[in-house]
């Protein structure tokens, strides 16, 4: 039976494409959640057109990168998604529901007439639901999960409570930024400037959370305060929290003075920062406070035969991903694409 | 109120119903991305329009099934988690790898390049959307692959050893992926979803036959269909029996429960209808073809087969429902191969495009390859109960620590959420249909917009030149 144990450290290395491709995920889908979310407050008819079509080639290939999130960490850490599900039941079935009605507008709502307004809230609705749903689990997950054995110990609604509605409505801010970004990105006119609006508007409320993430999880956890506030480690930080609210400040007058692009791709980096920020905070653990990801791990020869697969597939994956994004380069047309 | 339910009884509906749901579209969507390769080829190769306009019509289909395909199967990756979470922690190390493949190298596959072949004319060249096209029917098949070989291995398991911890370990990878079951599902589910689309799209060509519009389109796509039913739908007869053969060498439980016998004996009967009661543990009423069953199954009619007596009780699997699922898959399937003579004789006759009651009988088959693929995935999923990996683990221990009233509130959820999107595609997906091939669009879009100008100057009045 081959295997690249002796070789190389695979829990760890699998510990970092799962967090990739969650982050991958975050990002993708992320902005086009967030149009979802922006999608009602949109200031006519055609901006609705072109903003659903300023996403609709991309929005099923960026939900694939979840399915590898939940299928990779089924793979790689069997153990993990077999305590994590069970407690995070209602919260991801919520998600699931909500997607299945964002992602069914894309086809129903231009094929629709009198129903049209049913589809765009369909689109609101299921992406904001979706969007509350994994703010929540991310709250409950930093919180911690009862766990005993090798299975999950605590209640059914263990990962309702005021910490993680917090975490919610945050993350629904933060995609609302990454899709206005992308709005300013890809459409011009009138709908653009409403774009650049709803960024501003939304890019404090971003800054607000992020400050109340940081500041509550130092004190929620003493090993998370002591990583952060001990010598050297707060000198070798520090510049993860600096350069955030340098990019804030960026963005800001960015927004101000009509750059198109660069306001998208420094709001995915600040979500890289905030990524990185509770990737340290939350190392080395796979389900929070509980379970490492070492002892988490599968059998050595599973995650080798995927990671022979994964090396291979995923730059080519990464490749053609790019290509799509090539041939829909350019702003997006309020015409119906086929 | 819910204290009462039984989570493991509610995870299996639950499961039986969002996969049910789910395998509805692939079913249509394999059979059709490779049909509208096939069209997009002869458009190329011809020029003939009727091609092109074919194309854009179904692929406004295929895209609403494939949206419900895909959203119906992110639920799915996420089921084995929230209701069967003991059997991932305890199968893991054998199933995740085969799903990480699929999401690998198909899901990103299909949702990329359906991209390009939604959205990507006038951006692409003609022999690139022609790619994307055959990347697409391609990247179903592959996600087929993966995902049979991973419900063939759960029937059939093997290359894995049982570790002290009492979880499942691999041991040999070509033996877990190229199991002994796996080939014939393969098989026999690739053909179930071409011939299924072949009879959507022979039943929708003939209703415009029979209506009299789009004539010269229904001919291609009652043709197109009819070559199916004449050539795959007997083959698949044959790779059925060999499936059968097969699982009567792994799972000969299933096989007694689909002939509905339950004493092991030689020269056995096929019994052609009856009811198995599993109290009495008989089959009452039966109406039966001596000998036959031991001739098809062994070869010789008094070959020995195995009654379901054989097993305990407690290891049968509910033989009622395989027992008649069985019967409708079979029944759909010979219906199938006689569609195809009734066809093959009406064409040599040259009256295939013409008779009024073969219009009637297509129309009416139109759902058929459905129903006998959801009838032959139940055969196949009770019939192996009460095992979840075949004689390794039982399905009753592979639940979840949920209780029943979360398990039971998201069944309701999935239900009335299923059934609007269902209704909604339907819908959609009929007056598409309504709507019919080539016709000059008023409005391009639901938005009162006239052609969009990057195409128009190249639309014809009679239709869409550049497909």
């Amino acid at each position: 039976m081959f295997s690249l144990e002796a070789f190389i450290d695979l829990p760890m290395i699998w510990y970092g494409l799962i967090i990739t491709a969650v982050m991958l995920y975050v990002i993708l889908d992320g902005f086009d959640l967030g149009v979802g979310i922006l999608f009602p407050f949109a200031p006519s008819e055609k901006c609705r057109d072109r903003m659903m079509n300023s996403i609709a080639p991309f929005w099923d290939g960026n939900e694939t990168w979840l399915v590898l999130g939940g299928g990779g960490l089924f793979a790689a850490f069997p153990l993990a998604y077999a305590i994590l599900m069970p407690a995070l039941y209602i919260p991801v079935t919520l998600m699931l529901l909500g997607l299945i009605f964002r992602g069914v507008a894309f086809e129903f709502r231009f094929k629709a007439r009198k129903s049209r307004r049913i589809w765009d809230y369909s689109f609101h609705v299921g992406s904001l639901l979706a969007t509350i749903m994994q703010g929540m689990i991310l709250g409950a997950l930093v919180q911690g999960v009862s766990v005993s054995g090798r299975s999950f110990a605590g209640g059914t609604f263990d990962w309702i409570n005021a910490y993680s509605v917090m975490t919610g409505v945050a993350l629904v801010f933060g995609y609302a930024l990454l899709g206005s970004t992308w709005l300013v990105m890809k459409t011009d006119g009138i709908t653009q400037s409403w774009a650049r609006r709803s960024a501003s508007y939304v890019l404090g409320y971003v800054g607000l959370f992020i400050a109340v993430v940081s500041i509550s999880m130092p004190i929620m956890k003493d090993t998370i305060r002591d990583l952060w506030f001990s010598l050297p480690n707060v000198i070798y930080l520090l510049p993860v929290p600096l350069t955030t609210a340098l990019l804030f400040v960026f963005i800001w007058r960015d927004l101000h003075t009509g750059r198109e692009y660069r306001p998208f791709f420094m709001s995915i980096g600040i979500f890289l920062l905030g990524y990185l920020g509770l990737g340290i905070s939350l190392w080395p653990w796979i389900v929070p406070h509980a379970v490492s990801f070492r002892q988490a791990a599968a059998a050595p020869e599973s995650q080798s035969l995927l990671l022979v697969g994964t090396a291979v597939m995923l730059p080519v994956v990464l490749a053609y991903t790019a290509y799509c994004y090539y041939v829909f380069r350019g702003k997006a047309s309020h015409e119906s694409g086929y | 109120m819910f204290d009462t339910l039984d989570p493991v009884l509610l995870a299996r509906i639950q499961f039986a119903f969002t996969i049910s749901f789910h395998i509805i579209f692939p079913a249509f969507t394999i059979g059709l991305a490779s049909w509208l390769a096939v069209l997009e080829w002869r458009w190329l190769r011809t020029g003939n329009t009727i091609y092109a306009e074919l194309y854009r019509m179904w692929v406004k289909i295929f895209a609403v099934a494939f949206g419900m395909g895909v959203v119906s199967g992110v639920v799915m990756s996420f089921q084995f988690g929230t209701n069967w979470s003991v059997f991932s922690d305890i199968a893991g190390n054998v199933m995740g790898p085969l799903l990480g493949y699929e999401v690998l190298t198909a899901f990103f596959l299909e949702a990329s390049f359906l991209g390009v072949m939604l959205f990507g004319w006038n951006r692409v060249s003609p022999k690139m959307h022609f790619a994307s096209t055959v990347i697409v029917a391609v990247g179903t098949i592959i996600s087929a692959f993966w995902i049979l070989s991973a419900n063939s291995w759960m029937q059939t398991p093997q290359g894995f050893r049982e570790g002290a911890d009492g979880l499942l370990y691999p041991t040999d990878w070509l033996a877990i992926v190229f199991n002994p079951s796996f080939p014939f599902r393969f098989t026999h589910m690739i053909i179930a979803a071409y011939l299924t689309t072949a009879f959507v799209v022979a039943g929708i060509g003939a209703f415009y036959l029979f209506r009299r519009r789009h004539v010269r389109h229904a001919r291609v796509m009652v043709g197109m269909a009819m070559i199916m039913a004449v050539f795959v739908a007997p083959t698949q007869l044959l790779v059925g029996d060999l499936h059968g053969l097969n699982t009567l060498e792994h799972q000969p439980a299933k096989v007694a429960a689909m002939e509905g016998l339950w004493e092991t004996q030689r020269g056995a009967p096929l019994v052609l209808f009856g009811w198995p009661d599993q109290e009495r543990q008989e089959t009452r009423f039966a109406l039966e073809i001596p000998k036959l069953s031991s001739l098809i199954l062994t070869h010789d009619p008094d070959g020995e087969v195995k009654g379901l007596k054989e097993w305990p009780r407690d290891e049968q699997p509910p033989v009622a429902w395989v027992f008649w699922c069985f019967r409708i898959m079979v029944g759909i399937g010979m219906l199938m191969i006689l569609t195809g003579l009734m066809a093959a004789v009406l064409f040599l006759r040259k009256r295939l495009f013409d008779t009024r009651w073969f219009q009637y009988w297509c129309m009416a088959l139109t759902p058929s390859g459905f129903v006998a693929v959801l009838a032959g995935w139940f055969v196949t999923e009770i019939g192996r109960q009460p095992w979840i990996i075949y004689n390794v683990m039982r399905t009753a221990e592979a639940v979840s620590p949920v209780g029943g009233q979360p398990i039971a509130l998201s069944l309701a959820a999935f239900v009335v959420t299923y059934a609007v999107v269902f209704g909604a595609g339907i819908y959609y997906i009929g007056r598409l249909i309504a709507k019919g091939p080539g016709d000059p669009e008023e409005a391009y879009g639901a938005h009162g917009v006239k052609r969009p100008p990057l195409v128009a100057p190249e639309v014809a009045d009679e239709g869409g030149s550049h497909v």
